[in-house]
């Protein structure tokens, strides 16, 4: 079927398989493509149909939950003029050249950047698709294409009666050479049919009934599985292991020791659990062995007393400061976070002579493969990546310890194995959002005018350890993210990064990054301000966004919904929170209610987005939702904190996570525009936590500066 | 030493220690993977089957205490009528986002609704606690249930 006589020049369509592909330089398949396509080339290889008229989809970037693959779908089905029903998803395989992201060149699914990322390219992707098979059409028919239109998979003569399904023309759009993507019309928003629509889900019917298979379903032919425990001292090595009492237990084949790890492998993770108690592990903790909480705290705070590199600076901040009736400091401090993705880490890998295999759930998956490569002493070609939907990411899957840890356990043994973390594992194994020291000043005038603002991040930097060349003149631009550039005009601002790395703790992007930790303490400085200057915290914030109208926009429709001024009752309050972040604006109005025992309840969080146009709406109401409980969850009960080297909390009953009967109902309210997409995966996280601490402050009078809220601060007796 | 165990209608003779996790049995040897580890503790539901149509976490169940009870997995669930209900409820407000907590919420909802067919609120808090969704998709979870008592 394939004709190697088709190979046109690069951008074409080639008869696939006895379907049409939509690809770069491609050949055969899109696995095929994905080995021999030029690195750095703009994503294509997104769409094949087939004779029956069903359209495959490849998804470019990872479905964890976010709802991107029917949001990308409906990118795709939109220009290709084909209904959802009329389309199959498939998971992209490991290609940075086929599937790179636009907006960062790897293949990765992060930042909240996959509609503002694949906007574009997914659109015209599928309009190219359209206009050969308009073309295809009309050539049978011999009649311009200017006179045929495309409808629900079929090319339509619109003056006559003919028609003819995709299905009876992939093979002649096969052969027609295809235009530049960038050439092709894509339609008038006004003639959008299913972006802006809300749209189900494509993935939601294999959720409900057990079928979707996650990474950690991963079922092999001769698969083992395998526990694993990492010295819990980070950067220890195991020293000694009872191996005979290990493959004592039924079940168990095989004691495995890597640098960091001691892996017991076994016919199902019963006896592997087991097998690795009776292991009974001893450690050489190396010389993070006293390390703790307090002691990072300690260095924080004697490092953030002295300058970091400036990341702006504009206005005469000393002289504005000098010259202010009033003056404010305050210090706020964030915690070490865990993912805690509902899905433990897990990876299956079979390493043979000549070839890997990874089944995995990853961001990165062409990470995944150089890693796998660089440890198995393969060429990248040789490692293949079996990506699959992913039972939570937050950032945790960004990385590839988890990968590391299966390839080193999979070289030992026999066969593919499943090396499946244990909760405790996955939390005091994580890579931590950093533990951050913010310092802050700012000054008023005499009619409580906002003159001058300071902020000094002290903090560890992910971007130096992820992408070095992030880095500006020594400012982690993830680590002033919402703080170097906030919404307000502020006649003087200073603001400075100082990387301070803590001994031992690996820290990782985790969901909202540098926008999650700066939003919590600008919008909490704000209202301190607003509070010093007695002012009306939406008040104060208005007359500092008066240059900024989409700011402004939601700030309004948010206090609206939420009946902001209308009078509440003892010990409740409310709280507001701005923020521009991801490509997106957003105002939040917390409801809550302090206890006398200092007890927290969030009767209502109302949400007012403009993230310009929506794709599925229905879906970014969700990631409000779960953005906000996500990040709920942490202002009020989360912190990894470390004693003796290790990580003190285990399970969900150290680390916790919000339930039913403790989470608000989240209301999401949206400001149309026509504005260019922006990111909704993390806004709510954001936006969240200062909304509460606000909402806390007007109720009680207490200002949390340290997360999580501490409860015992609170209490009225 | 084997140990025979119902499971969705269907006997099966199982080859492990009696003190495994039926979780483990039935991902592992049994290769029925719709059953989600969580937490390994009983702190996340995500395990969540029936014995004898009662909510049971598997994790927390060793394959020697079933006995002659029926086991009912999130495999099954759908041809009862209150997990068929619940299904659809799911796809119809589209409740999942990652979708790896759902398999037990489902299951403990049809739990619910099998006791108790028009839950309150507090019903579903009650009922609904021991379930953990990190992707925070509870208020969905709560009209979805409502729903499927409509
Ligand atoms: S895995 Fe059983 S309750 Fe969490
Ligand atoms: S849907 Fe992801 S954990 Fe519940």
């Amino acid at each position: 079927m394939f004709d190697r006589s088709l190979r046109l020049n690069r951008r074409n369509f080639l008869a696939a398989g006895g379907g049409l592909v939509v690809a770069l330089s491609l050949p055969s398949s899109p696995r095929r493509a994905a080995a021999q396509a030029s690195p750095g080339f703009a994503p294509n290889a997104f769409i094949r149909i087939d004779r029956q008229g069903i359209a495959t989809m490849v998804m470019p970037m990872a479905e964890m939950g976010q709802g991107i693959h029917t949001a990308h779908a409906m990118l795709l089905a939109e220009e290709l003029d084909v209904g959802l029903d009329q389309v199959r998803l498939e998971l992209s395989p490991a290609s940075d050249a086929l599937y790179g992201n636009p907006l960062f060149g790897p293949q990765s699914t992060g930042g909240s950047t996959s509609i503002r990322a694949f906007w574009m390219p997914l659109r015209q992707a599928g309009a190219v698709a359209r206009t050969l098979l308009l073309e295809a059409a009309a050539q049978k028919w011999g009649v311009d294409p200017k006179t045929c239109r495309a409808e629900s998979g079929s090319v339509f003569e619109t003056s006559g009666s003919r028609h003819l399904a995709y299905g009876q023309l992939v093979d002649a759009a096969g052969t027609l050479p295809a235009p530049a993507p960038e050439s092709v019309a894509l339609k008038d928003r006004k003639d959008f049919k299913i972006i802006g629509k809300p749209h189900r889900r494509l993935d939601t019917p294999g959720k409900v009934n057990g079928t979707t298979v996650f990474g950690i379903d991963t079922k092999i032919p001769g698969m083992k599985i395998a526990a694993i425990a990492i010295s819990p001292v980070f950067g220890g090595k195991p020293k000694s292991v009872d191996e005979k009492a290990a493959l004592a237990v039924r079940g168990v084949h095989q004691v495995v020791l890597t640098d960091q790890a001691v892996a017991v492998v076994a016919d199902h993770m019963g006896a592997a659990k087991k097998g690795l108690d009776a292991a009974a592990i001893q450690w050489d903790e190396g010389p993070n062995a006293t390390v703790n909480s307090a002691d990072i705290i300690r260095q924080l705070k004697e490092a953030s007393k002295t300058p970091g590199a400036v990341a702006r600076s504009e206005g005469d901040v000393e002289k504005a400061l000098a010259g202010a009736t009033r003056r404010l400091e305050a210090v706020y401090q964030l915690p070490f976070l865990a993912h805690a993705t509902m899905e433990p880490m897990n990876c299956t890998v079979h390493v043979k002579k000549d070839a890997c295999d990874v089944w995995v759930g990853t961001q990165v998956p062409t990470m995944a493969q150089t890693t796998a490569a660089q440890l198995t002493g393969l060429p990248v070609e040789a490692v293949t990546i079996h990506n699959h939907l992913i039972g939570g990411g937050f950032g945790r899957r960004l990385e590839v310890d988890g990968i590391e840890h299966a390839v080193k356990v999979a070289q030992q043994v026999d066969g593919p194995v499943k090396v499946i973390w244990s909760r405790e594992e996955d939390i005091q194994h994580d890579m931590y959002r950093p533990y951050y020291y913010d310092r802050l000043s700012a000054g008023l005038d005499a009619s409580g005018k906002l003159v001058a603002w300071t902020h000094r991040v002290s903090g560890s930097s992910v971007t130096a350890r992820y992408f070095p060349a992030g880095m500006q003149n020594g400012v982690d631009p993830d680590g002033v993210e919402g703080a170097d550039q906030p919404p307000y005009a502020f006649p003087a601002i200073h603001v400075e990064f100082k990387r301070v790395e803590p001994p031992a703790v690996p820290t990782a992007w985790w969901r909202g990054v540098g926008a999650t930790h700066n939003i919590f303490v600008v919008e909490s400085f704000i209202d301190e301000l607003a509070a010093a200057a007695k002012a009306d915290p939406v008040e104060f914030r208005k007359a500092l966004l008066s240059h900024n109208p989409r700011a402004l926009g939601v700030l309004t429709l948010a206090t609206q919904k939420a009946g902001w001024g209308a009078p509440m009752p003892q010990r409740q309050g409310r709280g507001v929170s701005v923020q521009f972040a991801f490509g997106t604006y957003m105002a939040t109005v917390a409801e809550v209610e302090v206890g006398t025992d200092g007890t927290v309840k969030v009767h209502r969080l109302v949400c007012a987005v403009d993230c310009g146009l929506q794709v599925n709406p229905d879906t970014i109401a969700a990631q409000m939702e779960g953005g906000c409980i996500f990040g709920l969850t942490a202002a009020s009960h989360g912190a990894i904190t470390l004693k003796d080297g290790r990580v003190e909390q285990g399970n969900f009953d150290t680390y916790l996570p919000m339930r039913m009967d403790e989470v608000p109902v989240v209301e999401t309210h949206f400001v149309n525009s026509a504005e260019a997409p922006g990111g909704m995966g993390e806004a709510g996280t954001a936006a969240v936590f200062p909304a509460l601490t606000n909402a806390i402050f007007a109720a009680t009078g207490k200002r949390i500066r340290t997360l999580p809220v501490d409860t015992k601060l609170l209490k009225s007796i | 030493m084997t140990t025979n165990i119902k499971i969705n209608g269907t006997v099966h003779t199982v080859d492990a220690d009696g003190d495994t996790p039926l979780l483990w049995v039935l991902r592992d040897v049994l290769g029925m993977t719709g059953t989600k580890f969580g937490c390994g503790a009983g702190l996340c539901g995500a395990c969540t089957v029936h014995l004898d149509g009662q909510a049971v976490r598997a994790c927390q169940t060793p394959i020697d205490s079933v006995g002659e009870s029926s086991i009912t997995t999130i495999e099954a669930i759908g041809e009862t009528p209150q997990g068929k209900a619940l299904q659809q409820s799911w796809i119809d407000l589209d409740v999942p986002q990652c979708g790896y907590c759902q398999s037990g919420q489902i299951m403990s909802a049809a739990a619910l609704l099998a006791a108790t067919p028009k839950p309150t609120d507090a019903d579903i808090d009650a009922a609904m606690s021991g379930n953990v969704c990190r992707c925070g998709t509870y208020q969905r979870i709560r009209a979805a249930i409502h729903r499927a008592t409509a």
